[in-house]
C-alpha cells in the first residue's frame, strides 16, 4: 500500500518551445484509483510516463511509497503499467509474458508458476497459458496485459487508456473488472483516459487536465455537481452542459433571484437538469430528438436565436422536430461562471 | 457457384484486364528478352558445356557424360576451394551482419527517424565490388597501404601476398564492407518496426538494455536475421569475384580461391572449359537451393 506524490512536476520535451506540463502537483492516497482525464494532447500520457520512469522529469519531484523516484530506472520504481496497445511480447506465450518480469527479478521457477497460475485463474486465462498473443481475442489480450501487471504485486498500477482498443460492450464489462480487481488488490493506481464516462465510473479521485494543467481535482460526483470552470463543465457530463447566451442566462438567473449574474456571468445548465414545463422560461424550437431508451436528448435552439440547448428528458410524450417546447430549471441547478476567466462563481442566492 | 468463386478470385487478386490480346505479352517482352540473353542462354550453355570435353587445341569436342563432375569432386583442389568458400561466406555473413547489427542498434537508440544516418550508410553499397576491392587493396598493400603501415606500427607484419590468413582477412573485410550498409538498412528497419512500448514494457519488467536486446529485440528480429543470412551467403558465393580479382587473385597459393573465382580461372587461364562449366552448374544448383529455402521461409511467414 502506498501513495504517489507529485510536487511541481514540469516537463519540457527537448526542442519544444513550451512546457507540455508547466508544473503540476498531485497527491494520490494509498489504495486509491486516480483517473486523469482530459482532451487529446493535454499531457496525460506524458505525466503517466514520467511516473513510470519512461520519460525524464524536467523539474519537480515524484514520490512513490515515500521514496523519491526521479532518478530511478523504471524497473526499480516498483510499478507496473498497462499500455494502450497492451505491448505483449509477441514471441512469448501468455505464461511467458506474465512470467517475464518475475524471471528478470530472479524469482525461483516454482514460485513463478504459482503466481502466474493464481493471476491467470483470477483473470480467467488459465486455459490460455500456452497460447501466443496473436492467438487471443482483443479482450483476452487486454487481460494478459492486466495479468502481467498484477503478478509482480507492485506498489502502483499505471494504466494508459487500457480499454480504448476494445469494442463498446467489452469496454464497459472490462471497466467493471478492472475496478473490482483494483479494489480487491487495494493497489494505488493511476488511470489515464479521455473517455469521461470511464473516468466518472472508475475514479476515487478524478483529475481533469487541460493543456498540462490541473483544472479540477476531486471525487467524480463532486466535480460533476460543482465543476470549477467552464472547461470542466463542458468536459464532464454527457451530453455536455448547456452554456446560455449572456442575455438569456442573465434573465434566467435574475428570475431565479441570483443577482450576480447580471453583468459578467455565464450561465450553464446540465441537460439532465432541464425539464418540460408548460410556460417555462426557456422556449426551445426542437431540431432533433435522439431516443436513447430510458431518456431522449432533445436538441434545439432557444428563442434568443443564439443558444443551442440539449435537454435530456424522460417520458414518451416528446415533441417532434420544428415544434416549440417550454423548459424549466430548478434555480439550484444553475451553474455560474465568470465571463472572463471561465471560473466558477458561487451563487449566493441558490 | 463456380462462377461466384471465379468472380471472387477476380476481385481479390485485382486482376487487370487488357483490351488488346497482345499488349500484356508486349509489356513483359523486354524482361523476358533480358532473362533469355543474360541468364537462360548462358545457363544452358554451361549445362551443355559441362557434359563435353575439348582437347587442348580446341579442335575436337566429345561428349563425356558426367565425367567432368566426377573428376571435379575427386579433385582435392576443388574440394579445398569449396571449403575456402564456406569459410569465406560464413565470415562475410557473420562479420557484415554483426557490424551492421551493432550500428543499427546504436542508430535506433539515437534517432528514431535516422534518415541522415541511413543515407550516409547506404553509400558503400553504391560502390562497385571491384572498386571496393581496389580501395582495400590500396589500403592493405604491404608496401604502400596505410592500413598495412598502421598494422606494422602496431607490431603486426601484414602481408597478404605471403600469408593465407592475411589474404582471407583482406577479402573478408573487402567483401563485408559493402554488405554492412545493406544489412544495416534492414536491421534498422526491423528494429524500428518493433513497437517502442515493447521495450518499455520490458524495461518496467526489470530487463536491462542487454537483456532487452537478447530477449525481446533479437527474437523479433529473427526473420530479418534469417533473410539477411541467405542474402549474404548468396552474395559471398556469387558476387565476390570482383573483390578477389582486385585484391588477392585467389592467392597466395589457393588460400583465397573461392568457387566463383576458380570458375573464371579454370576457364580463362586454365582453358579447361568442361570443368569450368561443370563448376558453374554446381554453383547454379547452390543458388537455386538457397533461393528455394528463402522462398519456403517467406511463405511460412514469421515464426512467433
Ligand atoms: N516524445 C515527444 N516529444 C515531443 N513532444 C511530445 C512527445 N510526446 C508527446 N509530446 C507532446 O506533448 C503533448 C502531450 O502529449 P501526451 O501524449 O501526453 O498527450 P495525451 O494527453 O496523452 O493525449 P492522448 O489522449 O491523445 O493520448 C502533445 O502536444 C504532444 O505533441
Ligand atoms: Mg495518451
Amino acid at each position: 500500500m502506498s501513495d504517489i506524490r507529485l510536487r511541481n512536476v514540469r516537463k519540457v520535451y527537448p526542442g519544444a518551445a513550451e512546457a507540455t506540463i508547466p508544473g503540476l502537483s498531485l497527491d494520490i492516497g494509498a489504495g486509491e484509483l486516480c483517473v486523469l482525464v482530459g482532451p487529446s494532447g493535454c499531457g496525460k500520457s506524458t505525466l503517466l510516463r514520467m511516473v513510470a520512469g519512461l520519460e525524464e522529469v524536467t523539474d519537480g519531484e515524484i514520490n512513490i511509497a515515500g521514496r523519491q523516484v526521479n532518478d530511478l530506472e523504471p524497473a526499480r520504481r516498483d510499478i507496473s503499467m498497462v499500455f494502450q496497445n497492451y505491448a505483449l511480447y509477441p514471441h512469448m506465450t501468455v505464461h511467458g509474458n506474465m512470467a517475464y518480469g518475475l524471471k528478470n527479478r530472479g524469482m525461483p521457477k516454482a514460485e513463478i508458476a504459482e503466481k502466474v497460475g493464481t493471476a491467470a485463474r483470477m483473470l480467467g486465462l488459465a486455459d490460455y497459458l500456452d497460447r501466443k498473443p496473436r492467438q487471443l481475442s482483443g479482450g483476452q489480450r487486454q487481460r494478459v496485459a492486466m495479468g502481467r501487471a498484477i503478478v509482480r504485486e507492485p506498489a502502483a498500477f499505471l494504466f494508459d487508456e487500457p480499454l480504448s482498443n476494445l469494442d463498446a460492450k467489452l469496454r464497459v464489462k472490462t471497466r467493471v473488472e478492472i475496478r473490482d480487481l483494483q479494489q480487491r488488490l487495494g493497489t494505488t493506481s493511476i488511470y489515464v483516459t479521455h473517455d469521461q464516462q470511464e473516468a466518472m465510473t472508475l475514479a476515487d479521485t478524478l483529475v481533469v487536465m487541460n493543456a498540462g494543467r490541473v483544472e479540477q481535482i476531486g471525487p467524480p460526483m463532486e466535480i460533476y455537481a460543482r465543476p470549477a470552470s467552464l472547461f470542466v463543465a463542458g468536459f464532464i457530463g454527457s451530453p455536455p452542459m448547456n452554456v446560455l447566451a449572456p442575455g438569456t442566462g442573465a434573465a434566467l438567473a435574475t428570475a431565479a433571484g441570483i443577482e450576480r449574474a447580471a453583468g459578467h456571468a455565464v450561465v450553464g445548465v446540465r441537460p439532465e437538469d432541464l425539464r418540460a414545463q408548460p410556460g417555462g422560461p426557456l422556449a426551445v424550437t426542437v431540431r432533433v430528438v435522439e431516443r436513447l431508451g430510458a431518456t431522449a436528448n432533445v436538441h434545439g435552439v432557444l428563442d434568443d436565436g443564439a443558444s443551442e440547448v440539449i435537454a435530456s428528458l424522460s417520458g414518451t410524450d416528446l415533441p417532434g422536430p420544428g415544434e416549440v417546447m417550454h423548459l424549466g430549471v430548478n434555480p439550484a441547478d444553475l451553474h455560474l461562471f465568470d465571463h472572463a476567466s471561465g471560473q466558477r462563481l458561487e451563487c449566493a442566492g441558490a | 457457384m463456380a462462377r461466384l468463386v471465379a468472380l471472387e478470385v477476380h476481385v481479390l487478386t485485382k486482376k487487370v484486364t487488357f483490351s488488346h490480346r497482345w499488349l500484356p505479352y508486349l509489356l513483359v517482352a523486354p524482361q523476358i528478352a533480358i532473362t533469355l540473353v543474360f541468364f537462360i542462354w548462358p545457363a544452358s550453355q554451361a549445362l551443355y558445356q559441362s557434359v563435353l570435353r575439348q582437347d587442348a587445341f580446341g579442335l575436337k569436342t566429345e561428349y563425356v557424360g558426367l565425367a567432368n563432375f566426377a573428376k571435379l569432386f575427386n579433385d582435392p583442389l576443388y574440394l579445398q576451394s569449396f571449403y575456402t568458400t564456406i569459410t569465406f561466406s560464413a565470415l562475410v555473413a557473420g562479420v557484415s551482419m554483426a557490424v551492421a547489427l551493432v550500428l543499427a542498434v546504436m542508430a535506433d537508440r539515437v534517432v528514431r527517424q535516422a534518415t541522415t544516418y541511413r543515407t550516409l550508410l547506404i553509400w558503400p553499397y553504391a560502390v562497385a565490388p571491384a572498386v571496393a576491392g581496389v580501395l582495400w587493396w590500396f589500403l592493405f598493400n604491404p608496401t604502400i597501404g596505410i592500413a598495412a603501415y598502421a598494422l606494422d606500427a602496431l607490431g603486426y607484419d601484414w602481408n597478404h601476398y605471403v600469408d593465407g590468413g592475411d589474404a582471407m582477412t583482406l577479402i573478408v573485410v573487402a567483401a563485408s564492407w559493402r554488405q554492412v550498409s545493406y544489412n544495416f538498412l534492414f536491421f534498422l528497419a526491423g528494429l524500428q518496426a518493433i513497437p517502442k512500448s515493447l521495450t518499455e514494457a520490458a524495461a518496467i519488467d526489470g530487463a536491462g538494455p542487454l537483456k532487452r536486446f537478447v530477449t525481446i529485440q533479437l527474437p523479433l528480429l529473427s526473420p530479418t536475421v534469417f533473410f539477411l543470412l541467405v542474402v549474404n551467403v548468396v552474395y559471398a558465393f556469387f558476387e565476390t569475384f570482383g573483390v578477389v580479382h582486385a585484391t588477392t587473385d585467389g592467392g597466395p597459393g589457393q588460400a583465397t580461391t573461392i568457387l566463383v573465382y576458380k570458375v573464371w580461372r579454370d576457364a580463362f587461364q586454365g582453358l579447361n572449359l568442361g570443368s569450368s562449366a561443370a563448376q558453374s552448374v554446381v554453383l547454379m544448383a547452390i543458388v537455386i537451393a538457397l533461393t528455394a529455402i528463402q522462398f519456403r521461409f517467406i511463405e511460412r511467414k514469421v515464426e512467433y
